[in-house]
């Protein structure tokens, strides 16, 4: 079937804000839809909040909308445009969700906008549990007993018949929100009185446990001529039980004979023929172990997290026939894109293993419930491959950036027995390594089978790898460690350093004995069809077989080093400056070679580069990829700190670092270093001490004077960054957050209060280009990243913006920066101070460039490259400021993560971000805010608590509330110090008092806003800690800096009437004015 | 202690791997199959007679051989190659290793092979002859061993001998053995057929004696003009009785009806091509295996009209007579291995015979 001829305008919706459950893969199924659509002749319309996405730029679509994926504004599109056809089903839940609204609103009817690819009602039935659990029933396909419930009795009664463990799964929801195994009533009670609060709907599913099972994914197509493939399978090596997106990985699957993979395929197939999809659609089955039973789990009727991976590790791009599809093409007239000669209609096959590992967020939310179920939880992921199971789990490992290079996690030997096996069965983000520890100890496999339910073909792998590093510590005591050996542990994966750790050997002795042999890796192709046909991508993978596929074009190249997962503090911002890198360098002729392991980015797309190597950003695969292709150099100011930290080892290896040098890289992240050069520019920073040792801490804050900032050297994205008033914190904190010593030195600095300034730049060395300088709403002390950001600086004054300009200018001379840089700066009683530089690009590198129109990741490569800045046609100095106001509103994903405090400060907390534009900033925050998923009610209620130290700071904000018509809601103190500002208070009880506290007034949704801040500690026994938690739970705003609230209410403001008495009649101008 | 052995192909590519299953020398087409699951399918489909197989899914043996999924009584190959076998299989049906099978039926294996490398060759030179050997001998004189022309007779070898019954109430079809595979029979059983399975050379005389319904045409090794009894017999008894070809037993029925066959390149061995059924434009996902093809060509001044074709190359997949209830595949509705996408052709095959039966009663009355 030909295009669709009827439609010529295309709005599509993007699935808004990196959160838990929804990231970066989004991003990556948007730009194809975008890019398949503008490549068929559509005119492209595209709605996103999201401004760090390649998808948001102008380049993208013929016209580019960074609004909130709200009804209004959508709509507001829609007429604007008058789009003929409608693409939801790349945007994740959230764009699906959209499309519903406006369905439902009759928008797309009146404005008569067709919806493409799948249709609502098909989405209808695959989403809502009743409606596809009759389908499954009519069609004959198995689900696990179960039973739709709204309310808590439900639940119960179904448990009364099916008894526990049951599941719950709230309906339309994000990564499983709010859902969970319960083996009791009171956790019953609890999981579904949550989930029910999160389904927009009020609905749960609950059903009967079938954990232990199998868990089987297939991602599969089908046109609107009833064409259906699988494009590829996936078996999660965690059985049923623990979330996919929080499961271990492995495409395709491994322990299913031929009998069992196509009962399962044409399952699904039959599903998807059942549902009308038109498009791309993900099936999740459950087989039993022991027969072949098995459970339809759920069906995504859209592209998702795991279609992403499946066309990472296929090579099938299956968003971008998604998109095709859905305009009307049918899979047998569309050319398979990897061989260009066969068709998309047929199923991939692989010749190698995929491995994908969830990265989790628990390195920076220490007190966060690590325990895995069926709520989502992890921030990102890494996809490896090999030709080998072992080899293909050693890479996903070191591609995590965890610190571990191999399959031996060094504290898991300090567990007791005990320990050991409950946390096998109740599994968390270490299990993996758990079960090696296991293993070292000597347990069975049945023992581990027993508690961990993970498949015996799996656990043999693992000891395996046991099995051959005992075996080469042996060898080595006995004298028989041969080239046989390390052929065999380099075909597992090792590295030299663990084959180093395991022999005692020096890593260089390895590696010298490895090259003696000729033991270096080959590169194969990944290319859908295992070799079958030609193939025309350059798309590679590492393994150490015999022929190397390469293909030598002698041009010059250079290679950018990617980012790896996706991780809070470094997120899908350095994804897109990486992929701009690479267009950059693509424009003046190079060949641009990238090296990434995260499956969900654009960067990974292997149309993006001229060769993609899927591989870890770790030191001994990059070299062997460097050594292989002989780049010009290695840029690594793109890839965030995952890059940077690299640079040190490349420059040992004789590899050139393209852009600025190692040294002063170092400079800007040394602190002595850098202080030295700051004294030498005559810039301030705020006066501060590094220590390694506890005493000479305590003495340091002394003499500095409380409040102090404390960190350890060396931190991304504020880890264990902190804020301490006094002794006793600083004590606790040098006790429990870090490991001080000489090697690990900590900084003391005064922490000085007032407002944050960020600076993005470019310099060549000499000339410097400043795009914009943005204010942070929210004062230093919240880390840059969880902070408001404003476009154009609101509050700074002419002359300090100049010694800003100034500053920076002078430090990306005085560090020879060639390329990117980022500053922040707190302004102290109107001086400007230094708080840290960042030679590399940053987190609000998208943003900025989106607003100034300056592209600063291309601009930066080609000064990296050589060329000037007035070369490339660009004035130094200060940008000229923009007449939008733009801000930058960070979004959190505190719903998914139980006992995570919500409170900002120097630690970053949030995954995601949005952008709103408007004419002035209280449009612009309004926009931000409530894309960011805030609900703005102008009237309604405010709950305070705010701590002794804030409170008269607060009394005007409150007040202000107050003043627009919000009723007021405070524990006794609180209450009875804003009543003697003259205020009206309803008293509430506190958390610990009898029902109803505090805590079920914002369960029962009574507060519209929480004003919270920080009193002391942050256990999460306190107070504070129970209503920040409650409020996230229950999805109400809970404003824990005094700034941001300041910020609401301007929007409130900005939007709400208040009511108020006519003037007194004074004769003044008095005219009147007839209508 | 781990044997090494070696895989000598005809341009002298040798790849040095570790040997399993039997030590014999053993020599055959060098073919690649891109299952990813199967194996054990693979392994005992009789269609791979004289073959040497290699697997381009690197891991192969990872749930074992179980007791249900043959495809007949015993493995024909003449060697396996993967990059790894399985030494320790995983699944609630498995009963033994690959490694313990080919042990058993004597057939070689060699693994830790760059599977992929091999494949690539096969892809560019077209299939080609090779011997796997744990032997010392010299590459030379392996070379000249496969210079020898390879077996012509594999249908004999695979077919059964003599007629036998499976039977059922439905209508009565004569599955000719060419090397059938077991998924065949076990399709017409489920529908009920009562199945009389005879051997390739079976004359139409034979078949007439006992009075079937439909013929279907199997599957089996080689060379379709190596067995020209079969043709012979097709072109005796075409019209007499609704007939179905699959694979081989399509080449026969194509090449009974006038029309040509040729050696393809490297064929098709999988489970993921996609076929084109040109009435309906539907596209299936099929399982294919087969190094001969039907020349679309050759149909042109036949009675017989192409149905399907390959998607990718264009190749003839499927046949139909314009005059009689007669028409064939060269791909396996049967599946096993592979999709089941297209068992609806047996559903056809069988709706073709009951009409037939209902015609020729008809015929019968009225005269």
């Amino acid at each position: 079937m030909p295009r669709l001829d009827n439609i010529k305008k295309i709005l599509v919706i993007g699935s808004g804000p990196i959160v838990i459950g929804q990231a970066a893969e989004f991003d990556y199924a948007g730009t194809q839809a975008c890019q398949a659509l503008k490549e068929e002749g559509f005119e492209v319309i595209l709605v996103n909040s999201n401004p760090a996405t390649i998808m948001t730029d102008t380049n993208m679509a013929d016209k580019v909308y960074i609004e909130p994926l709200t009804k209004e504004f959508v709509t507001r599109i829609i007429r604007q445009e008058k789009p003929d056809g409608l693409l939801a089903t790349l945007g994740g839940q959230t764009g699906l969700n959209l499309a519903m609204e406006l369905d439902e609103a009759g928008i797309l009817e009146e404005e008569n906008v067709a919806l493409l690819g799948t249709d609502l009602e098909a989405i209808k039935k695959a989403e809502d549990r009743d409606l596809f659990r009759s389908l499954m029933q009519e069609i004959g396909e198995p689900v696990p007993p179960s039973d739709i419930i709204h309310t808590v009795e439900e639940a119960l009664k179904f448990a009364e018949r099916i008894g526990y463990p049951i599941i719950v799964r709230p309906a339309y929801t994000l990564g499983g929100t709010g859902g969970g195994i319960v083996t009791n009533e009171e956790e019953l009670r609890e999981i579904v009185a949550s989930g029910l609060k999160y389904s927009p709907i009020t609905q749960c599913l609950v059903e009967k446990s079938i954990a232990g099972f199998k868990e089987i994914e297939y991602e599969v197509m089908r046109d609107a001529a009833d064409n259906a493939i699988v494009v590829c399978n996936m078996e999660n090596i965690d059985p049923v039980g623990i979330h996919t997106g929080d499961s271990i990985v492995v495409a395709p699957s491994q322990t299913m004979s031929d009998r069992e993979y196509q009962m399962l395929r044409s399952s699904s197939l039959k599903i998807i023929r059942a549902l009308n999809i038109q498009g791309g659609c993900n099936v999740q089955l459950a087989l039993d172990p022991d027969s072949f039973q098995y459970y339809i789990i759920e069906v995504n009727p859209r592209v998702s997290r795991s279609s992403a991976l499946a066309s990472k590790a296929t090579g099938y791009p299956i968003a971008k026939m998604a998109a095709k599809i859905a305009v009307g093409y049918t899979l047998d007239e569309l050319k398979n894109p990897v061989t260009e000669q066969t068709y998309a209609c047929f199923e991939p096959t692989l010749d190698y293993i995929v491995t994908k590992i969830p990265r989790w967020p628990f390195d920076k939310f220490i007190s966060a419930n690590r325990k895995l179920g069926t709520q989502m939880k992890a921030t990102g992921e890494v996809m490896a491959i090999g030709r080998t199971l072992e080899e293909s789990l050693h890479k996903a490992v070191r591609s995590l950036e965890i610190g571990l290079h191999s399959l031996e996690l060094p504290e898991a030997k300090e567990l007791s027995q005990e320990e050991l096996e409950h946390r096998l069965v109740k599994a968390d983000d270490e299990r993996l390594f758990l079960i090696m520890e296991g293993m070292r100890r000597g347990m069975t496999e049945e023992k581990i089978h027993e508690l961990t339910k993970i498949d015996y073909f799996f656990l043999a792998k693992f000891k395996n790898i046991i099995h051959l590093e005992k075996e080469m510590a042996e060898a080595i005591a006995s004298r028989t460690f041969d080239m046989q050996m390390l052929r065999q542990a380099k075909r597992m994966g090792f590295t030299d350093r663990r084959i180093a750790e395991v022999t005692g050997l020096a890593s260089s002795d390895v590696e010298a004995r490895r090259k003696e042999a000729g033991l270096t890796p080959v590169y194969k192709m990944v290319d859908t069809c295992a070799a079958e046909f030609e193939a025309a991508t350059p798309y590679y993978y590492s393994t150490y077989e015999d022929e190397d596929e390469r293909e030598e074009t002698g041009k010059p190249r250079v290679i950018v080093l990617g980012s790896g997962p996706i991780r809070i503090g470094q997120g899908i911002e350095f994804d897109y400056s990486t992929v701009h890198a690479v267009w950059a360098l693509k424009e003046m002729g190079y060949e641009a070679v990238i090296i990434n392991n995260n499956p969900e980015t654009v960067s990974t797309d292997f149309s993006t580069s001229d060769r993609l190597y899927f591989e870890p950003l770790y030191i001994e695969d990059v070299l062997h990829i460097i050594e292989k292709e002989k780049p010009e150099g290695v840029i690594v100011q793109f890839g965030g700190q995952t890059a940077i930290n690299l640079a040190a080892d490349l420059e040992e290896a004789g590899v050139k670092i393209l852009g600025t040098d190692l040294a002063n890289i170092d400079a800007a992240e040394d602190r002595e270093k850098f202080e030295k050069l700051l004294r030498s520019l005559d810039i301030a920073q705020p006066p501060g001490k590094t220590v390694t040792t506890v005493e000479a801490a305590v003495e340091a804050a002394d003499s500095l004077g409380y409040p102090v900032l404390v960190r350890p050297s060396y931190v991304l994205g504020g880890r264990a960054m902190e804020i301490v008033y006094n002794e006793q914190e600083l004590l606790t904190y040098m006790r429990e957050a870090v490991k001080i010593n000489p090697d690990h030195p900590v900084l003391v600095d005064t922490y000085l209060m007032g407002a944050e300034v960020e600076v993005d730049a470019i310099s060549d060395g000499e000339n410097v280009l400043i795009p914009g300088i943005m204010e942070h709403i929210e004062r230093a002390g919240v880390h840059s990243g969880d902070s408001i950001a404003v476009y154009p600086a609101q509050t700074i004054p002419g002359q300090l913006k100049e010694e800003l300009i100034d500053m920076t200018t002078r430090i990306a001379r005085g560090l020879q920066i060639k390329g990117l840089l980022n500053i922040q700066f707190v302004i102290h009683k109107n001086k400007a101070y230094v708080l840290e530089v960042n030679p590399r690009s940053s987190r609000t590198v998208p943003f900025l460039s989106k607003i100034t129109n300056l592209p600063m990741a291309n601009i930066a490569t080609k000064v990296i490259l050589g060329h000037t800045i007035p070369e490339l046609g660009y004035t130094p100095g200060y940008h000229p400021e923009a007449d939008h106001v733009s801000v930058k509103v960070p979004v959190f994903s505190f719903a998914k993560l139980r006992r995570v405090d919500t409170t900002l400060g120097p630690e970053m907390k949030s995954t995601g971000e949005v952008m709103g534009r408007d004419t002035n900033l209280a449009k612009a925050l309004y926009k931000g805010l409530i894309a960011s998923g805030m609900s703005i009610p102008t009237h309604g209620s405010l709950l305070v608590t705010v701590a002794d130290k804030d409170k008269e700071e607060a009394v005007d904000i409150i007040q202000s509330f107050h003043r627009l018509g919000f009723k007021l809601l405070a524990t006794e103190g609180t209450a009875r110090y804003l009543e003697g500002k003259g205020m009206n208070v309803t008293c509430v009880r506190k958390v610990n008092e009898a029902s109803p506290n505090m805590l079920d007034i914002i369960r029962e949704g009574e507060a519209s806003f929480v004003l919270n801040t920080l009193t002391k500690g942050k256990t999460p026994e306190r107070d504070g800690f129970r209503i920040r938690r409650e409020s996230a739970e229950n999805g109400v705003v809970c404003l824990t800096s005094l700034d941001t609230a300041q910020a609401l209410l301007r929007v409130l403001e900005a939007i709400t009437f208040s009511a108020e008495s006519m003037p007194r009649f004074a004769a003044s101008e008095g005219a009147y004015v007839h209508e | 202690m781990v044997k090494q052995a070696r895989l000598v192909l005809e341009d002298g590519t040798v790849f040095i791997g570790k040997s399993f299953g039997a030590e014999e020398e053993s020599l055959g087409e060098v073919v690649f199959n891109t299952g990813i699951t199967g194996y054990q399918e693979v392994l005992s489909d009789p269609s791979y007679c004289g073959q040497i197989v290699t697997m381009t899914y690197p891991m192969i043996g990872n749930y074992g051989i179980n007791r249900d999924d043959f495809e007949s009584m015993r493995p024909f190959l003449h060697g396996f190659v993967v990059r790894e076998h399985c030494e320790v299989p995983n699944n609630w049906r498995n009963e033994q290793t690959v490694d313990a099978m080919l042990k058993e039926y004597g057939i070689p294996g060699i693994a830790e092979v760059d599977t992929r490398k091999l494949t690539r060759i096969i892809r560019q030179h077209g299939t080609l002859k090779g011997v796997i050997t744990t032997s010392g001998e010299s590459v030379e004189s392996l070379l000249e061993k496969l210079k020898a022309p390879l077996m012509e007779d594999q249908v004999a070898r695979v077919s059964t001998k003599n007629l036998f019954p499976v039977p059922g109430r439905g209508p009565r079809i004569v599955l000719v053995d060419f090397g059938a595979k077991y998924g065949i029979l076990r399709e017409l059983t489920n529908r009920g057929c009562d199945v009389i399975v005879a051997p390739y050379n079976v004359t139409a005389d034979e078949i007439r004696r006992i009075r079937p319904d439909g013929i279907l045409l199997s599957n089996g090794p080689g060379d379709p003009k190596n067995v020209p009894e079969a043709i012979r017999m097709i072109q005796e008894i075409l019209g007499e009785y609704p007939l179905f070809g699959i694979c081989l037993g399509h080449q026969l029925f194509a090449l009974a009806c006038g029309a040509d066959t040729e050696r393809m390149k490297f064929g098709h061995r999988g489970g993921n091509h996609p076929v084109k059924e040109l009435v309906t434009g539907r596209t299936h996902i099929t399982s294919q295996n087969h190094g001969y093809a039907v020349s679309a060509d050759s149909v042109a001044n036949t009675e017989l009209e192409v149905s399907h074709i390959a998607l990718n190359d264009g190749t003839v997949e499927g046949l139909i007579h314009k005059k009689h209830a007669a028409f064939s595949v060269q791909y396996h509705p049967e599946a096993a291995p592979g999709p089941y996408d297209s068992n609806y052709l047996f559903d056809r095959f069988l709706e073709q015979v009951a009409t037939f039966v209902k015609g020729e009663k008809a015929h019968a009355t009225t005269r």
